[in-house]
């Protein structure tokens, strides 16, 4: 059986990579003796398949990952059993059995929502910027592929983009961001931009089926979410 | 005291892999300050994750942490991104558990494993806002502390180190806490009040309390400058490493680390009587941990951690006296149902070990690394590593049979004696040993990994003078030449520069301290690291302290010349050691005295403790001392002292009847 998990990475433990997440997560259920599938062969690796990637350094509420396991587990317990064995700052909100069939996190999703905050500058400046990235006809920005510099355009991918008020730090930009061809990163949406970049954090991540959004597993601690239950 | 959290994060964003600097590890401690508890911050010179697994700095911080009078809490070299940030933003070195700055502790205390870190132990004294040099240091300042093995020649950091400890720590930590708490307690004013109390504590070699003297540039002694100060400081040794299960909660990173699994230390201390090993010379007497302790150790451990592979560590696993016991204890054991993996550091070259190894790997059966360290036989006895060519051809063999396809080699190059023969020697050997593969497999690779030999303080080689940086480079062209033709080899080898500095180091005297310091006054920091390691830093040093490369790391001493580290001592008697230097010279091998008659190397006597075996017998099959019939070994035998009666003269108490 599978199943579906979604977790949240916050506070210091957002300055560690993907694949850091992905040991502490295989060592946390080894930890909580989950009955974890391994594949077959010389090197037996737990058979964990995790979505998106999240940059280093930003927050998310809306992680994902899918577990094989050899045994079926109750998913209102996986969260009591496994929080416990995993950093400060990684907790599991939510957990479903998957239907069999059912596609990877990787093939399904198609956009991230994103809360980023933008410091020292005011609600009117950032809404200046959003306005003309959102009637601009591209968004070129610079990065690096392997070791050469590409230029991209990021306007195909920048979905909806919206100021959430200000504070004394700064504002707050709501954006939601496409995964397609490859996930933007909220440094490249700041550059795009031209402002700096604060803590990004993101909140969701949307998988577009029968012309409706979806999310992979709505947030509910009780452990009891039902898969494609429509979110919006 | 406050947390400077708020002034590192945000840092973080501009550096390379950023969770370094944020602990959080399973295992890690948030301990309580308190007026009247001694803080230490434990550091390790390089960066973290190089230190993170190190298993003393982690023994020594949970035993600190259990007394009511200490907190310990740890720091590692920021990467140089790191530091330019910090430098840049006036952050100071600081605490992982609690953001504190190191400043603020009452002991910043180094472990020394590599000389090549010494630039970076003033680097982060520095970053600490502490005065580099001792001397310029005063009672509000941290005291500053080393320890590791690179302790037994303290004199290159003389300057800039308060205090060593030479030797196992866990208890000599409680005693430096009980001297400094109390320190404290009574105003804690006179730092050198405080620095003369520890020059008495066993084990404890205080610098400044010592007076070097020099005649024509050559050392003539390192004697105590104060009445009361012992003129030689000895190690000190844990009798029973059954009393000291630790680490009890191994730190599990958060990150990807250098050794990356379960640690457990089986025994500590070796008699295999290497020559040109250090580890082996300065930890003796063995002492094994009971097996049944081991067993709850790793069972307990994997538990806790998650982990799906343990090490038993110790400097030649394969001889603890329970290893069959543990092997199959941990993977006949249901909880972990074929999903753990055993692996042995440094195995033991014979079929034995390999049937063990094939036992253990079970579940992940990557590469095979074996040390026979020299070339030919006629080196392997001068080293005192008896691996006969047969006993590497069955192990390998072994393991190519077996289903490894990589097997690594471990050599030496610019051994005592040693000719263009013994050094070509390497990759015959290695070259057999694929061809051997060959009959197993289609593609099978061998890699000789070929590093200069460094003599060290308080082996038999300590007299010996290294090899030329030239020379060293001439015998590595030889070896790439030879490599060039030879099948499934794959030669690497370490930078003859490195090897140079690092003799440098290694049996420099106080005015070494001097070069170290115009090293890293240059930013000469990160040398061990390739791509930070900068030989011009060094020659222009020494030219400045008007030393050189010829006197201090290529020239023979004789023996009777003072050495620099001879004012403190690892147990074993000098003249032992130079009688075995002699005897490496007439290429006589040496059995293990743990199963053999004593020879009084001093270890266990002077100390008074004992070798701690569970076995009176030698691990089966195994080599020099464990029923190898060392006359077959070679075309030379080798040939043991004759016996020459009860009351012997300390030079043939090492011989042995046959």
């Amino acid at each position: 059986m599978k199943v579906r998990v979604r977790f949240t990475k916050v506070g210091r433990v957002r300055w560690t990579s993907h694949r850091d997440v992905a040991r502490m997560w295989e060592r946390a259920l080894r930890r909580a003796r989950m009955p974890v599938s391994y594949t077959a062969g010389f090197t037996p690796r737990p058979q964990l398949s995790f979505g998106l990637a999240l940059p280093t350094g930003c927050e998310s509420v809306a992680e994902y990952l899918d577990i094989a396991l050899d045994e079926p587990v109750a998913p209102s317990e996986l969260a009591p059993r496994v929080s416990p064995m995993l950093p400060e700052g990684v907790d599991v909100v939510a957990a479903a059995v998957l239907e069999p069939g059912t596609n990877s996190l990787q093939e399904d999703v198609s956009s991230c929502t994103w809360e980023i905050r933008v410091p020292r500058v005011g609600a009117g400046e950032l809404e200046a910027a959003i306005g003309h990235a959102l009637v601009a006809d591209s968004l070129p920005i610079r990065r690096e592929r392997k070791g050469r510099d590409v230029v991209d355009d990021l306007r195909p991918s920048v979905l909806a983009l919206s100021c959430a008020g200000c504070d004394a730090d700064g504002a707050h930009l709501v954006a939601e961001l496409g995964t397609r061809p490859r996930g933007v990163r909220p440094s490249e949406l700041a550059q795009a931009l031209g402002v700096e970049l604060g803590l990004a954090r993101r909140t969701c991540q949307w998988i577009e089926r029968d012309g409706s959004r979806w999310e992979p597993l709505r947030a509910d601690p009780a452990g009891t979410a039902v898969i494609w239950e429509r979110a919006s | 005291m406050t947390s400077l959290w708020p002034r590192i994060e945000p840092l973080l964003a501009q550096v390379t892999k950023p969770a370094r600097y944020i602990g959080g590890e399973l295992g890690a401690r948030r301990p309580m300050h308190a007026p009247g508890r001694v803080a230490w911050l434990l550091i390790y010179p390089d960066t973290y994750e190089i230190g993170l697994p190190n298993q003393g700095l982690q023994i020594l911080y949970e035993i600190l942490n259990e007394r009511g009078d200490a907190v310990a809490e740890r720091a590692y070299a920021p990467w140089t991104d790191m530091e330019a940030a910090m430098r840049a933003a006036s952050v100071p070195l600081f605490s992982l558990e609690s953001s504190l700055a190191a400043g603020e502790f009452d002991v910043l205390a180094f472990n020394l494993s590599a000389e090549l870190t010494y630039t970076n132990v003033l680097n982060l004294v520095d970053l600490a806002g502490v005065p580099v040099r001792g001397a310029d240091r005063d009672a509000s300042h941290p005291l500053v502390v080393a320890g590791g093995h690179c302790a037994f020649n303290p004199e290159p950091l003389a300057d800039f180190v308060d205090a060593f400890v030479l030797g196992d720590g866990e208890e000599a930590v409680g005693d430096l806490t009980e001297v400094i708490g109390a320190w404290g307690a009574t105003g804690g004013e006179s730092r050198g009040d405080l620095l003369r109390t520890l020059a008495m504590v066993p084990g404890v070699y205080v610098p400044s309390c010592y007076e070097p003297g020099y005649q024509g540039g050559r050392l003539t002694g390192v004697t105590p400058r104060a009445p009361g100060v012992p003129e030689r400081v000895e190690k000190r040794t844990i009798a029973d490493l059954g009393e000291w299960p630790y680490p009890k909660q191994q730190l599990v990173p958060l990150i990807e680390v250098v050794h990356d699994r379960l640690n457990v230390e089986v025994f500590r201390g070796c008699t295999r009587g290497c020559r040109f090993c250090q580890a082996g010379m300065i930890t003796r007497p063995v002492r094994e941990r009971p097996a049944a302790q081991v067993n709850e150790m790793v069972r307990d451990g994997l538990d806790r951690t998650g982990y799906d592979e343990v090490t038993l560590t110790s400097l030649s696993s394969a001889d603890f006296s329970g290893i069959g016991d543990v092997v199959s204890t941990v993977i006949n054991d249901p909880e972990c149902s074929g999903q753990v993996s055993v692996s042995l550091p440094s195995l033991r070259v014979d079929a034995f070990t390999v049937g063990l190894a094939a036992e253990i790997q079970k579940v992940r059966r990557t590469g095979l690394t074996f040390a026979p360290e020299g070339g030919t036989w006629r080196m392997r006895q001068v080293i005192n590593k008896l691996i006969r060519e047969e006993d590497l051809y069955a192990a390998v063999d072994a393991a190519f049979s077996q289903g490894w396809r990589r097997v690594k080699l471990y050599f030496l190059i610019g051994l005592p004696t040693e000719t263009d023969e013994d050094v070509l020697g390497i990759t015959r050997l290695a070259g057999a040993c694929a061809e051997i593969g060959r009959r197993y497999h289609h593609n099978v690779t061998v890699t000789a990994s070929v590093g200069g030999f460094v003599p060290k303080a308080h082996t038999p080689f300590q007299w010996f003078g290294q090899n030329t940086m030239e020379e060293l480079r001439r015998k590595v062209g030889l070896l790439k030449d030879a490599a060039r033709g030879t099948r499934g080899l794959t030669l690497r080898w370490h930078d003859p520069e490195a090897t140079a500095v690092e003799g440098l180091v290694s049996r420099g005297d106080r005015r070494m301290g001097a070069v170290i310091e115009h090293v890293w006054r240059h930013g000469g920091t990160f040398q061990e690291w390739s791509e930070y390691f900068d030989l011009g830093l060094w020659t222009n040093a020494l030219d400045a302290a008007g030393l050189d490369f010829v006197d201090s790391v290529y020239r023979h001493r004789d023996e009777h010349e003072v050495l620099p580290w001879d004012h403190v001592s690892a147990g074993l008697h000098r003249d032992f050691l130079w009688q075995d230097f002699q005897e490496a010279l007439a290429e006589h091998g040496l059995e293990d005295c743990r199963w053999t008659p004593c020879y009084d190397c001093g270890a266990c006597t002077g100390l008074g403790v004992e070798h701690m075996v569970a076995s009176a017998v030698p691990p089966a099959g195994g080599s020099q001392g464990t029923g190898q019939d060392l006359v077959s070994g070679g075309t030379v035998p080798v040939r043991f002292l004759e016996t020459v009666g009860a009351s012997m003269s300390l030079g043939s108490t090492r011989g042995r009847a046959r």
